[in-house]
Order: C-alpha cells, then structure tokens, then sequence
C-alpha cells in the first residue's frame, strides 16, 4: 500500500466520523494549548526577573556587609547578623582596585521629604554620581548631584518622577529648596520615569549624596557597595580582588559578602527555568489523558467498523497494512490536534499580553516541539492496541457483522 | 485449480463439537461453473470461506493452484486473496463513504498499484459490468442490483482466476438477481472459474455443476458421474 492511499484512506474515515475525529481532536488540542501557555507563564516569569537583575547594569558586582555563605540573593545576606560596618573607607580602598572601573556605595532608609505644606515618605538614597552611570539612569532635567566627591556632604537631591510631579506639581523643581528629613536640600535634578527596579520604585525615591545620607541616618555603615568590574572577564577578579581588600582592612576577618549579578541572574534563572520545565511536565499529563481517550474512542470505532476491517482482510489486506491504516489515524489525530493545540496556545497568549502588557508569553521553542512530538508519541503509542485488535480481527465474523 | 482432499472444519461450541465441513474431497478445474447448494447449516459458506482463504481446515488438504494452503503464512495468505480470488457478498459490503470507482479501487489500493493505471483499470472494470456512467456515485446513490455489480468489478479488478459469490442474489428482487447471475456468467465465460454459494435452485440449477452439502458433507456432486 502507498504512503499517500494509506493517509488517504485513513484521512477519509476520520472525515467520515467526524463528532468523534472532534472530540478527539479536541482532547490532543487542550493537552498542547495547556503545555504552551503553562511554559509560557513560566518563561514570561522568568524572563521578567532576569530582564529586572540586567537593568541594574553591566558586569556589576555587589559588596554587602555581613557573611553569607551561599551566593545569590537570600533572606540571610539582608538580614544577617553584621558584625562589621562597610564604610565610605572600604569603598576608598575598593576604588584602588585595578579591576574595578567605578563603584558607587550606597546608604537606604525610609525619610520623610515636605515642600510647603506638602509631606511625603520616600525612601532614601545616598550615593555618589557613579551610581548613575553604573545603573544607565537617565535624567529628565538638570543633573544627578554634580560636582560630589565620595566623601563629601552636600545640600543636594535628585528627585524621582512621582515625588518632583506630587511635591512640585508643574512648577520646574530644578534649583528650588525641600525639607529632606531635618535637612534642607536642593534640587539638582530629576529622574526620568522608570517604573519598578527589583521592588524599588525608582519614581518614588529621593537621592542625596553619600555622606549626606549617612548624617541624616546618624550611621556610618553602608547597606552596599555597588563596583562594575572592567569588562566581562574581569569579574571574578573583581569579585575576588574586593574580598582581598576588605578582608585586610577588617583585620582578616572576612565578613562580607561579595555576589555577581550574573551569579544573581544564574541563579534566578536556573529557578524559573526549573519551574517552567515542571509545569511544562504538570502539562504534559494532560497529554496522556488525551493519548487514553483516543485509545479508547478507537476501539469504539474499530468495534463499529468490524465489516470495513472484514472487507478489507477480504481484499487482501495483510494485518500489518491493517495495523498501518488505524495507526495512521491516530498519528492524524494527534498531529492534527497538537497544530490546533498550538494556535490555542498562542491565543491564549496573545489575550494574556492584553492583560498582562509588561510580561512576555512566548513559549520557550523546546516546550512547543516537545509538546507536539509527546502528543504524536501519545498518539501512536495509544494507537497500537485499537490497530492491533482491528487486525486480529477474524474477517468471517467481521463480515457477518457478528 | 482447485483440490479439498479430506477436509474437516469442526467448531467447537460449548462443549459440543461441531463438524462444519466433514471429510469433504472435491476437485474444481479452471474455468468450472459450481453452484453449492443447501440448507442452512449446511457447511456451504465454510466451505466457501475455507476456499478463499479467510478460514483455514481443522484437517485435510487443500491446494489452490497445486500450493498447499496450510504451508502459507498470513502474508502469503493476504498475497492469494489479493491476486487469485475475487469476493462477492450477499450484503455487498461497499465502503460507504467512496464512490463507485474508489470502492472498485480499494484492492489496488491495498496491493499498490499506481494510481494512474489503478483508474484506467477500474473504469475498465466498471465497464465490464455496465456501470461506466455511475462511477462517481456513492453506494447509497445506487440500487441493490447497481451496488452488486460495483462488487463483482471489485472482485475481478485484480483479475483473479476464482470468484467466489455467497448468495449473491439473496438482497435482491428476481430482475437485479437475474442480471447479476448474467454478469457471472458472462465472467465464467471468460475463464474465471466461478463458485456460487446459494440455496435458489433457480440460481443454483443454471450452473454447469451443482454440489449438494447436508450437514457438512458433499451429499451430491452432479459433476461425478
């Protein structure tokens, strides 16, 4: 028998019975759409927090005060026990790195900022101006605290979008006074808008210069240091160089944690990466349950076609071509119905992007072949019991009907 | 062509032993013209499923061509029914949903005949049992009479040397009845050797040689003398 009158004539049966071929269709379609949208939340999520860790910048690597012994972003690193500050003298000595192009250190805290008889909390940044040029902020007028040295205080802020638009309405903040905590401060300039930065609002904020920050809080102590290593291969030397430096100037005691951001990235990718495989896995269940229905609604058919079976034995039909006719169907079947499973799929992203405008649903490539050749290995595996009991078919019973 | 030596076929139903077909021996040349006649019960239809290969003996001989049948496997058994015997049923057994043509199609189909040469020869067939001009009409477009003789053209498209009819009249009035054993006729008349199962002495008396069975064996043979 040709291959083309093989799928011609299982092609026709399907056509023939078409409330059932739909039905299984169907079951085949859901399997699939499920395994495209489920890795698509996945990937969407995934791809979202890895896109998040790389707005911070390029070949960064972060100090923070405190042991940590694993690497990447855990409960421990914020909250550990610090038994040493990290000071404006350690991000000095840090600077001396040759590995190191320019680093930023950082201070945070909650502050209350009032202009008239508006008040507003925000939280507070006190850095220095490399950490704009290591974060690629972008200003929307004057300038992100011109002029400030690392280890000098200064009457100056940078306002994010929200706080200039709620303190200053439409009036230019540029050059006018604010209440920073019980300081007085002017604006040197504005952030543009940005949105969300890893659960910081970044329009929500107020940054002050370094030292600043540190006579407002009445600490010495920095929450990081921000350095971005010089070029890709110089992180690990970076990273490791920073640990040298510090460790020496706290008097060998290495109490501080240095993570990368690719570590950071590895990490958070690994588990979203993990967690879309999983419900890809989760989905691929439906794919059998869809494998058993079409297993038993062609035993049925091969139950109500016993004469055709019967005429064709008479024909001269061998029991493999027999084997090769229902097999073909069910591999139709489940091909047809991961096709339709994947334009499913890509709808239901589709309508999700309109929900959900800052996530990308694509499936990852990997889910979608994968999905399609389960669905066909399903198929054809659930396939071989209803072929093969249409092939031992006795034909004189087959004919009479019986 | 044909050779039963000492052929049982016995069922087993319950627990009794039926003996379908009861040491029969029978010799059928080529080109013969039999009719198997019988009551009910009788064995004849085993034996006609015996003779095309869809059933095979519980003892005994049999040889198509001068080929044991019993040495031959279920591929060689599919290759025989395919090239030497043409099938004609009293319930037609017609593909529903393919029209006339492709029903006569479906044994090149299976034997993978190219399509071009399978048309043609279809046609041809159709032709043979005068129903050129109902070849694209589905089964249920046709009459009794229309749709036996769109089977006899899908028994003898392969050109088969035997052609086995089970009461090939018997869903059809007198007149198609009457024009179907015509075409059988005129197919015998060709060569093909022809066997028809009935129990219409009408049908059964215009053979050239009529086999009477009772009970699984051959009570008369009017072609022994």
């Amino acid at each position: 028998m040709r291959l083309l009158d093989c799928n011609r004539l299982a092609g026709g049966a399907l056509l023939r019975a078409p409330a059932r071929t739909f039905m299984m269709l169907l079951a085949t379609a859901i399997g699939v759409a499920a395994v495209v949208v489920l890795t698509s939340l996945g990937e969407a999520a995934r791809r979202f927090v890895t896109d998040e860790f790389r707005s911070l910048g390029t070949n960064l690597i972060i100090v923070l005060p405190g042991r940590s012994e694993t690497s990447g972003l855990g409960p421990g690193m914020v909250i550990a026990a610090t038994p040493r500050d990290l000071t404006l003298d350690d991000a000095r000595a840090l600077q001396r790195s040759p590995y190191i192009r320019r680093l930023a250190p950082v201070v945070v805290g909650e502050v209350s900022v009032s202009r008239g008889g508006l008040e507003r909390e925000v939280t507070l940044l006190g850095t220095t101006p490399e950490f704009r040029v290591i974060r690629q902020w972008h200003m929307a007028m004057g300038e992100f605290l011109p002029n400030v040295g690392l280890e000098q205080a200064a009457p100056l802020c940078v306002l994010g979008a929200t706080v200039s638009n709620e303190l200053f309405r439409r009036e230019s903040p540029l050059g006018r006074w604010l209440r920073v905590g019980d300081r007085r401060c002017r604006v040197s300039g504005v952030l543009e808008p940005q949105g969300r930065s890893i659960g910081v609002d970044v329009d929500e904020v107020v940054i002050v210069p370094v030292v600043t920050a540190q006579q407002l809080f009445d600490s010495p102590g920095l929450f990081r240091i921000i350095a971005q290593a010089k070029g890709r291969a110089a992180i690990e030397a970076a990273k490791r160089d920073a640990r040298r430096i510090i460790t020496a100037r706290h008097y060998g005691e290495e109490d501080i944690t240095v993570i990368t951001q690719d570590a950071v990235l590895a990490t958070f990718d690994g588990i979203f990466g993990n967690l879309t495989r999983a419900l890809a896995g989760i989905a691929s269940i439906s794919l059998v349950v869809a494998g058993v229905l079409i297993m038993n609604v062609m035993l049925i058919a091969v139950s109500q076609r016993t004469s055709e079976v019967g005429l064709l034995k008479a024909l001269g039909a061998t029991r493999r071509q027999i084997i090769a006719l229902f097999l073909t169907e069910a591999i139709f079947l489940a091909g047809l119905g991961a096709c339709v499973g994947i334009i499913f799929g890509y709808l239901i992203d589709a309508l999700l992007v309109l929900f959900y405008p800052d996530l990308d649903f694509r499936p990852p490539s990997w889910a979608v072949l994968g999905a399609v050749l389960t669905a066909v290995a399903a198929g054809t595996f659930f396939g071989i019991l209803p072929a093969r009991r249409a092939a031992e078919l006795d034909p004189i019973a087959a004919l009479a009907g019986r | 062509m044909i050779e039963l030596i000492e052929v049982c076929r016995d069922y087993v139903v319950g627990d009794q032993v039926v003996h379908a077909l009861d040491h029969v021996s029978l010799r059928i040349p080529a080109g013969d013209y039999v009719s198997i006649m019988g009551p009910s019960g009788s064995g004849k239809s085993t034996l006609l499923n015996i003779l095309g290969l869809m059933d095979r003996p519980t003892a005994g001989i049999y040889r198509l061509d001068g080929v044991d049948t019993s040495t031959m496997n279920d591929e060689e058994l599919a290759h025989a029914r395919q090239h030497q015997i043409g099938f004609v049923f009293q319930s037609f057994h017609l593909v529903p949903r393919l029209n006339a043509l492709e029903n006569v199609e479906l044994p090149m189909i299976l034997a993978g005949i190219p399509p071009k040469q399978r048309h043609s020869r279809s046609l041809g067939a159709l032709a043979k049992v005068g129903l050129s001009k109902r070849a694209d009409h589905r089964p249920n477009q046709l009459s009794g009479g229309e749709r036996q003789r769109v089977a006899i053209a899908r028994a003898i498209v392969m050109q088969p040397k035997l052609l086995l009819a089970d009461e090939p009249t018997g869903n059809l009035d007198s007149k198609s009845g009457g024009e179907i054993i015509a075409i059988l006729e005129q197919l015998n008349g060709q060569g093909l050797t022809v066997l028809v199962v009935t129990h219409d002495p009408a049908i059964g008396g215009r053979a050239r040689r009529q086999l009477q069975f009772r009970d699984g064996r051959l009570l008369h043979d009017s072609g022994q003398s």
